[in-house]
């Protein structure tokens, strides 16, 4: 393995927590859309507030971290990808805003009202979000990012069948890994009447998201042929255990062993990410820029593995301890209130 | 309105918007922690636990907030000045990850702090918010490392044919420009934070609500800026020669100064045209001396480089350079003041100034330092124009040919006024959440 391929496998790694945790929360998001009326869908929300509340901050840094890696190890392909998808990534930007300042908002209001204009905010965002986030990935994944003077096209790098797959399966495996993972955490507090609504969505979504990539395989096959052969090629390993992975998530959700059901989504996921760089590998930007192209030069690389080797030594611990306190319920109910 | 000029604004919009928030990030926590290690000290202290406990309420939106406007930042980057990122991200990008690491403990110890409140042994507690501040103040410094290596770049060469070359990520990093820019930016985050927190307990003051808690909330957050002030006076200084000695054109914008000479004048105010500083307050010599001590020290005019490479507004740069230093100038006095009265009434139970003037100035010190932040960093800024690397990259050529930019930075203005104006509004209801009359009324 080259520097540069460890350097690219461990911001992949950064993707792959991101989609995760980061992932979950915007699911979050999304169920807290669709929960309903104030009072009807008041315990839900509490329930996602309270567990997205200590972690999304950190779980959200996981895209900072791919962002600078990327233009510290691969700064021309950083480059490229920014000014072609400048257009879904400023949505997403907007959305980051709006969602995280609208979830903070929400937190400290009391009036109803204004409660449902930040709950919106927080909400509608964590939808479009991921989508747009998702159609940058379609347009990676499709080869529609030339490198170098070439910009591609505004439009049709990110409004394609494979980005508009890319943004509905992103969006569908956030709501499908965060139903799996409320599902545990009502599961945790003893609420049952929480349990069933979010294990039933948890069912659904894992089928909306199965029957999405289905679809899918034809879309690639049109519309992204070298990425279509990676991922029936070398990457197929990843994508039946991907497939394996939602389907036994399904299996566990109904058995009601909720604390594997969350194992075996949050698989299903690193599984799918994993099997697409699997496919795409050596390719940066399909078809034909390689990683070695693109890489920044060893003093760079190894300079940067060195910061993030000191880095994971402080983080990882840290990081395992804020899990592991929101696990225990160490923070299992809102902070009190200011005395008084 | 064209893209380059489009790209600029909205990275001064979103940078303009962040810089200021973050300032209570890096340096917020510390009152926080501090005011819960006294609380702790003295028993637990109502007052004390009650002033900490608000506060983190404050500084857990504020953080929210800054969290998310700094992330954009990242994404604009690439999207705005993509022929920049492409070239040298290689060069400067490590201290990006460094600070990567610090923010992810950062709002990791912040999630733990948060959430803590009282089911955390306290001295536990008070542990947990040490990271928060430490790994604000390493963030802060890498970040700015960053900014520095724009002014001052190093580790790398180009090559005959334009490319970058013998790059050392390392070199990059460490040098003397970002020791002094990150002490005056932590500096002024401190100021920021710790006159503007002060603010709220300034009109109590005036109100009549002069009890232990409002003084204490006073008394904390403004000691803070106190302290950081008459140092920030050494380090602005220094700051300023720094400038003087490795981008002469740049202190020749903040000056005005069009033609090279000895006895170089201070000049205060004016208005630069046809290349002239015309009305200005000069004191003769004073540039000369302040950079150098001596009168016969000949400094470097705009006159030195072609028109090409001077700043294209000098009035701007000019003029935010003495706002600052003037706000500064000012914040230093009240200081002053302070000190003074602080020191007289040592025999006395409160020590505190009792002249109304002196609140209503604290009243504008919170803004006038918001003010003065910002307009030192549009001296740094709009001062290294043209350039986006110092003599080596121009802004022209780092911007993205995109067409919509435009569009995107109306829209950020858009997003940014709504987000301005319910931040303000989620402030103010947090800040009159009531107060139970056990620990506003004690003495």
């Amino acid at each position: 393995m080259t520097l540069a391929e460890v350097v690219l496998a461990v911001m992949w790694a950064g993707l792959t927590a991101y989609a995760v945790f980061g992932g979950a929360d915007f699911g979050a998001g999304l169920w807290d859309l669709v929960a309903g009326g104030a009072r009807r869908g008041r315990r839900q929300r509490d329930l996602i507030t309270d567990v997205i509340g200590p972690v999304w901050e950190v779980n959200h840094v996981w895209i900072i971290f791919v962002l600078v890696v990327l233009w510290t190890g691969f700064p021309e392909a950083f480059g490229a990808i920014m000014s072609t998808l400048y257009i879904p990534l400023t949505l997403a930007a907007f959305g980051i805003i709006l969602r995280g300042s609208g979830f903070a908002f929400r937190k400290v209001t009391t009036t109803v009202e204004l409660q449902r204009v930040w709950g919106a905010s927080f909400a509608l965002s964590s939808v479009f979000t991921p989508f747009f986030l998702g159609t940058v990935a379609g347009g990676v994944a499709s080869g529609r990012v030339p490198l170098g003077d070439d910009v591609g096209d505004s439009i049709t790098s990110w409004l394609n069948p494979t980005s508009l797959l890319g943004g509905v399966l992103a969006v569908s495996t956030c709501a499908f890994l965060a139903a799996a993972f409320l599902t545990r955490e009502a599961h945790h507090r003893g609420d049952d009447e929480l349990v069933a609504q979010f294990r039933i969505r948890g069912l659904g979504a894992a089928v909306a998201t199965g029957l999405i990539a289905l679809a899918g395989i034809g879309v690639l096959r049109e519309d992204a042929p070298e990425l279509f052969h990676g991922l029936i090629g070398r990457g197929l390993p990843l994508v039946i255990l991907s497939g394996v992975g939602g389907v036994t998530t399904f299996a566990l959700l109904w058995a009601r062993q909720f604390v594997w059901a969350r194992v075996a989504a949050a698989g299903a996921v690193v599984a799918v990410l994993w099997g697409w760089a699997a496919a795409q590998y050596p390719y940066v930007l399909e078809p034909s820029v390689t990683i070695e192209d693109v890489a920044a030069p060893n003093a760079t690389l190894s300079a940067l593995l060195i910061v993030i080797g000191v880095g994971a030594v402080f983080l990882v611990p840290s990081l395992l301890l804020l899990y592991r306190m929101s696990e225990r319920g160490s923070f299992s109910e809102e902070p009190p209130a200011p005395q008084g | 309105m064209d893209t380059l000029f489009a790209a600029r604004q909205q990275m001064a919009l979103s940078l303009g918007w962040h810089i200021v928030i973050a300032c209570f990030g890096v340096a917020f926590p510390a009152m926080v922690v501090f005011a819960e290690w006294r609380a702790h000290r003295h028993d637990d202290d109502p007052v004390l636990l009650t002033l900490a406990r608000r506060w983190s309420r404050v500084f857990g939106v504020l953080f929210a907030v800054g969290a998310v406007s700094g992330t954009i930042l990242s994404f604009e980057f690439g999207i705005l000045w993509p022929e920049f990122m492409a070239r040298f991200g290689q060069v400067f990008g490590v201290p990006f990850a460094m600070e990567g690491f610090a923010f992810f403990l950062e709002g990791i110890f912040i999630g733990i702090y948060l959430y803590g409140w009282d089911r955390v042994p306290r001295r536990l507690h008070i542990l947990t918010g040490i990271p928060i501040i430490v790994s604000g103040i390493l963030a802060t410094v890498f970040v700015v490392s960053v900014n520095s290596w724009m002014n001052h770049p190093r580790g790398f060469d180009i090559d005959s044919s334009g490319a970058v070359t013998n790059v050392d990520p390392w070199a990059a990093l460490f040098h003397t420009g970002t020791a002094i820019s990150s002490t005056h930016m932590l500096l002024a985050a401190f100021m920021v934070a710790g006159f503007t927190a002060s603010v709220p307990y300034a009109w109590a003051w005036l109100k009549g609500r002069r009890t232990r808690y409002y003084r204490l909330g006073f008394l904390i957050p403004f000691t803070f800026a106190a302290i950081a002030t008459p140092v920030q006076l050494v380090i602005g200084d220094t700051s300023a020669r720094w400038v003087a000695s490795q981008q002469p054109v740049k202190l020749a914008a903040m000056e005005g100064l069009y033609e090279t000479e000895s006895d170089a004048p201070e000049s205060l105010g004016g208005i630069y045209v046809d290349d002239e500083l015309r009305y200005a307050l000069q004191i003769p010599c004073g540039l000369s001396f302040l950079i150098a001590f001596n009168c016969d020290h000949e400094v470097q005019g705009l006159e030195s480089v072609p028109a090409d490479d001077r700043p294209p507004n000098i009035n701007i740069v000019h003029w935010a350079f003495d706002t600052m230093v003037g706000i500064g100038s000012g914040l230093a006095a009240l200081v002053a003041w302070f000190a003074f009265v602080w020191w007289r009434r040592r025999r006395l139970d409160v020590r505190m100034p009792q002249s109304r003037w002196f609140y209503r100035a604290a009243l504008l010190a919170g803004p006038g330092a918001i003010v003065a932040l910002i307009s030192g960093w549009v001296v740094t800024e709009v001062g290294r124009q043209p350039w986006i690397v110092y003599e080596t990259m121009r802004v022209e050529d780092a911007v993205t040919t995109a067409g919509g930019i435009v569009y995107t930075y109306l829209g950020l203005w858009v997003i940014y006024t709504l987000l301005t104006v319910a931040l303000l509004y989620v402030l103010r209801r947090v800040a009159r959440m009531p107060i139970p009359d056990d620990v506003a009324n004690v003495p």
